[in-house]
C-alpha cells in the first residue's frame, strides 16, 4: 500500500511481510529514495503467559515449546533451566551435553532454513510458478545465470540438510519440531553408540553443506551485494545471553553474556532489563516493570498502540539480539574461508568477528555473515559434545519441584536472546514471563518514542522503487526477527 | 474418471490396511497424483492465524513425496506467507486473483487458531487497500469457496494451546468456527501438534483424490471420524503400542531415563490418543515420542488442558 503523505513523503506498508517466523507487518516513510521513519508492527497475539498460569510446572517445557516451530528447543530449554534452578536439580553431566546436542542441532537447521529458504529469494530467483512467483516487478535480482542456478540448487539441497538436522535432534528429543524429550532434569533419551552414530554420519553431511556451500556462497553472493553493506547499522547495541553451557557448572559457555551499547561492552545483568508497553496494545499500568514484576494486560482499543509485542529495554535501551549480537560480543574466531573472503571481497584482514568493524558487521549484509559463521562455529562445538558424551550414561535426573519459588532462566534461541522467568505459587505456576528474541528485535517505540532495533536499523535504507522496496524486506529478514 | 475412481478405491484399501506412506505407499501415491494432477497443479492456498509455524516446518519434512516435489510438482503453493517470495499487497492481491479463478476448486490449509474476540483483532494477517484483514475474516471469506479446507495442526482442528484455559482472544478451530458463523463447507481435521506429513500430504492427496472422483461427501461420511480426522492415520496409540505388552504384564518405566516398560506410570497418554507415529516413526523414522520419553496427547481435541499434567496419570494410584 503506497499513499502520498506531507512534504513529499511516501508511505509505504508491508503487511504481510513473508518468509519470516510470525506476523509482522512494516510501514516506513520514504523521502528522496531512502527510508525516514519506520514502524514496524508485530500482528498476532495468543497469551502463553496467561496460558501458563496455575498448570503444572512439569509442562511448562512442552506448551512454551509452542511459542515457536522453528526454534521450540531454545523455548523448552529456557523453561527446564528455570525449573531445574528452582528445584536446585543437578543435571548429570550427559543431560547437559545432550541437550547441546538437540539445541546444536536446531541452531544448523534453523540457520540453513534461514539463509536458503526464509532470505534466499531476495537473492535467487526461483522458478516461474508459485511459490516462487509473483515477486515485485523490479526484484533487484543480479546474480549471474550460473550463480543463480547454483544458489537455487542449494535451496532445494538445504531442504534435506535442514531435515537432516531434524533427524540429529530428534535422535534424542523424539521428534520435531516440538521435541517430547526435553524435560525439567535432563533429557528423556539415554545416548547409545547406534545413535550416537547415527547423529555423527549425518553431521558429516550437514559439515560437508555448511563448508562446501552454504558458507562460501554467503560470501560470494554478498560479494555482488556489497551495496547492502552500506545499510541497516541502526544503533549498533548488541545483548546476548549467554548459552550452551560448556562445563556442569555453566560458568564456561559457547557464546558470552554481555552488553555492547555507545561503543562499550559490558557484562549482563538482567536486572537491569524492563518491559515497556507504551506503543503496545497492553494495560499501560503494566510499563517499567522487570520481568520478575511482568504482567501481560490486553487492551486492543488502545489508541496509539500498534503492536502485539512489548518494548523490552536493558538500562532504558533497545539491544538488537541474534548472531550478529553474540559474535560481536564473544568476538569468536573467523571460518578460514570467511576470512580468505574477507580479503578477497573487502581488502580486509580480519581473523576474529569484531575484525569486520562496526560498519560492515551491523550491516543488512554483515547479519547474513555473522549467521553463517555462527554455523560454521557451532559444527565444531557440537562435534566437540559428540566427543564428550558417554554412551549408555543417564541424562535425566527426576526434578523435585518445591511448591513456591521463583528462578530465571537465559540462553540463546538461534535468533536471539530469550529470558524466561517463573514464579511457583501451591505447586503451580503463578506467574511465567517470556522474552523471547523477536521483542527485542522488532519491538515498537519505548515509552519515551525510542524506536525500536529494526525501526531505528530502517532509517537510511535506499527505496529507489516505491513499488518494488526490496531493501525493506531483505532487512527485516537480515535480522530473523 | 473410471480410472480415477478405482485407482481411488484402492487406496482407500491400502490405507485401510494399515499401510503407510513411506511403507509401500509410496508408488500409490505418484500413481494418484499422476492421475488426479493430469499436469495441473490444484492451487493451495495456506493461511496462518495464531500459529507457531510449526505445521510449515513439519510439512518441510516430508519425504514422501519430498517437499521439493510437493512444491515443484504436486500443488501450487500460491498463498504460504513462510515460503512464498511475494510480500505485502502483491502477495495478498495474488491470492484474491487466485481464489476467484479457482472458485470452488482451491485447497484452503489453515494452520493455527483463529481469534473472535475484539473482531478477531489479535490476529491480523495482512492489509489490503488500507484495510486490516484479520484471520477471521480471511477464514470467513475464503473456506466458502474451497474445494475443501484442511484443518492442520490442533490449534486449527480444535483450538489447541491458543484455546487453552486462560486463553483471552477467543481462539477457536475452523470446524467450530465456521458452524458459529452456519457456514457449511466440507473440512478434515489434521490434527497434532505438530502434525507428521505423512497425515497432511496423506489426507490431502485422499482428498483431491474423492473431490477428482465426485466422491468427496461419501469419502468424508465414511471416513471422518468423531473428531473430524481421516480415521486411517489416527488410529488409537495404546493397542498398537510395542510397550503394550509391558503394560498387560505390569511392566512400567520407573524414571525417565528407564526404556524397560511401558511408560504410563510416567503419565504416558497412549491411550487416549490418536496417530500412527508408532509405525511410521518421526523424522526419518530416527524415533518417536514414546520410545523416547511420553505421548502428551497432541493430537487429542483435548489438548492440552484434557491432557494434562503431562507426566501424571490419574488411574495410577501408587
Amino acid at each position: 500500500m503506497v499513499t502520498e503523505s506531507a512534504r513529499n513523503r511516501i508511505r509505504l506498508s508491508i503487511d504481510p511481510v513473508t518468509r519470516i517466523e510470525g506476523h509482522l507487518k512494516v510501514e516506513v516513510e520514504v523521502a528522496d529514495g531512502h527510508v525516514v521513519d519506520a514502524h514496524v508492527t508485530g500482528g498476532m497475539f495468543r497469551g502463553f503467559e496467561s496460558i501458563l498460569k496455575n498448570r503444572d510446572p512439569r509442562d511448562a517445557p512442552q506448551i512454551v515449546q509452542r511459542i515457536c516451530g522453528v526454534c521450540p528447543i531454545s523455548h523448552g530449554t529456557a523453561s527446564s533451566l528455570a525449573l531445574e534452578a528452582i528445584s536446585r536439580t543437578e543435571l548429570p553431566p550427559n543431560g547437559r551435553l545432550v541437550r547441546n546436542l538437540i539445541m546444536g542441532a536446531n541452531y544448523l537447521q534453523s540457520h540453513l532454513l534461514h539463509f536458503y529458504h526464509l532470505s534466499g529469494q531476495d537473492f535467487l530467483r526461483g522458478p516461474d510458478s508459485a511459490p516462487f512467483i509473483p515477486r515485485y516487478a523490479r526484484p533487484d535480482l543480479r546474480l549471474p545465470e550460473a550463480l543463480n542456478a547454483e544458489g537455487v540448487a542449494q535451496y532445494l539441497e538445504a531442504l534435506d540438510m535442514r531435515a537432516i538436522c531434524h533427524e540429529m535432534a530428534a535422535l534424542f528429543g523424539g521428534r520435531m519440531p516440538h521435541a517430547v524429550g526435553l524435560l525439567a532434569g535432563g533429557t528423556a533419551q539415554v545416548p547409545d553408540r547406534t545413535s550416537l552414530e547415527a547423529y555423527a554420519k549425518r553431521l558429516a553431511r550437514v559439515r560437508r553443506f555448511v563448508e562446501d556451500k552454504y558458507l562460501p556462497t554467503v560470501y560470494l553472493i554478498g560479494s555482488y551485494y556489497k551495496d547492502l553493506a552500506g545499510f541497516g547499522q541502526g544503533r549498533r547495541s548488541a545483548l546476548c545471553a549467554g548459552g550452551f553451557p560448556l562445563n556442569d557448572e555453566a560458568t564456561r559457555t559457547v557464546f558470552t553474556a554481555g552488553v555492547y551499547a555507545d561503543g562499550t561492552f559490558s557484562p549482563l545483568d538482567p536486572a537491569k532489563i524492563t518491559e515497556e508497553v507504551g506503543h503496545s496494545w497492553f494495560d499501560n499500568v503494566t510499563t517499567g516493570r522487570d520481568i520478575a514484576h511482568g504482567e501481560t494486560v490486553l487492551d486492543v482499543d488502545k489508541p496509539d498502540a500498534y503492536s502485539f509485542l512489548k518494548t523490552p529495554l536493558y538500562d532504558g535501551k533497545p539491544m538488537e539480539v541474534g548472531p550478529l549480537a553474540r559474535l560481536w560480543i564473544s568476538n569468536t574466531p573467523l571460518s578460514a574461508t570467511g576470512q580468505e573472503m574477507l580479503w578477497n571481497y573487502y581488502g580486509l584482514r580480519a581473523e576474529r568477528f569484531r575484525d569486520l568493524g562496526e560498519n560492515l558487521a551491523f550491516s543488512l549484509l554483515g547479519r547474513h555473515l555473522a549467521r553463517a559463521e555462527e554455523t560454521y562455529l557451532m559444527l565444531g562445538h557440537v562435534e566437540a559434545w559428540l566427543r564428550e558424551v558417554h554412551p549408555g550414561e543417564e541424562t535425566f535426573k527426576t526434578p523435585s519441584i518445591p511448591d513456591t519459588g521463583a528462578a530465571w532462566a537465559l540462553t540463546e534461541a538461534p535468533r536471539g536472546a530469550l529470558i524466561h522467568y517463573l514464579r511457583l505459587r501451591n505447586g503451580r505456576i503463578d506467574n511465567y514471563q517470556i522474552l523471547p528474541a523477536t521483542l527485542w528485535n522488532a519491538a515498537p517505540r519505548s515509552d519515551a518514542g525510542i524506536r525500536g532495533p529494526l525501526e531505528e536499523a530502517m532509517l537510511g535504507v535506499p527505496v529507489p522503487d516505491p513499488g518494488s522496496p526490496v531493501n525493506v524486506g531483505r532487512l527485516v529478514r537480515a535480522f530473523d526477527p | 474418471m473410471r480410472h480415477s475412481r478405482r485407482t481411488f478405491i484402492r487406496l482407500c484399501t491400502a490405507a485401510a490396511a494399515g499401510v503407510s506412506l513411506t511403507q509401500g505407499f509410496s508408488p500409490l501415491v505418484h500413481e494418484i497424483f499422476a492421475v488426479v494432477l493430469n499436469g495441473t497443479r490444484p492451487p493451495v492456498l495456506w493461511l496462518q492465524g495464531q500459529a507457531c509455524t510449526g505445521c510449515t516446518v513439519t510439512l518441510l519434512n516430508s519425504v514422501q513425496p519430498s517437499v521439493a516435489d510437493l512444491l515443484l510438482k504436486i500443488i501450487s503453493l500460491d498463498y504460504q506467507p513462510t515460503v512464498m517470495a511475494a510480500e505485502g499487497e502483491q502477495a495478498w492481491e495474488f491470492l484474491l486473483e487466485t481464489a476467484r479463478a479457482s472458485q470452488g476448486r482451491y485447497v484452503l490449509a489453515i494452520e493455527g487458531s483463529i481469534p473472535v474476540n475484539w473482531e478477531g483483532r489479535t490476529c491480523v494477517i495482512a492489509e489490503h487497500g488500507g484495510h486490516h484483514i484479520t484471520m477471521l475474516e480471511a477464514v470467513r471469506q475464503l473456506a466458502p469457496g474451497a474445494a475443501v479446507t484442511l484443518a492442520l495442526g490442533t490449534c486449527a482442528a480444535y483450538g489447541g494451546i491458543p484455546a487453552a484455559r486462560g486463553s483471552q482472544t477467543g481462539a477457536m478451530g475452523v470446524n467450530a468456527l465456521l458452524r458459529q458463523y452456519n457456514i457449511h463447507a466440507p473440512v478434515i481435521n489434521v490434527p497434532g501438534c505438530p502434525p507428521h506429513p505423512e497425515w497432511i500430504v496423506g489426507s490431502l492427496l485422499l482428498a483431491l483424490q474423492a473431490i477428482d472422483a465426485g466422491m468427496l461427501d461419501t469419502f468424508l461420511k465414511l471416513r471422518l471420524d468423531t473428531a473430524g480426522r481421516i480415521s486411517w492415520f489416527y488410529p488409537n496409540v495404546h493397542i498398537n503400542c510395542p510397550y503394550l505388552p509391558d503394560f498387560e504384564r505390569g511392566h512400567y518405566c520407573k524414571t525417565m531415563n528407564d526404556k524397560q516398560g511401558c511408560r504410563f506410570v510416567l503419565g504416558c497418554k497412549g491411550p487416549r490418543s490418536a496417530c500412527t507415529a508408532w509405525k511410521t516413526g518421526w523424522n526419518g523414522h530416527v524415533n518417536w515420542c514414546i520410545a523416547n520419553a511420553t505421548c502428551i496427547g497432541c493430537t487429542s481435541p483435548a489438548f492440552p488442558d484434557g491432557t494434562s499434567p503431562f507426566y501424571a496419570n490419574p488411574e495410577v494410584l501408587w
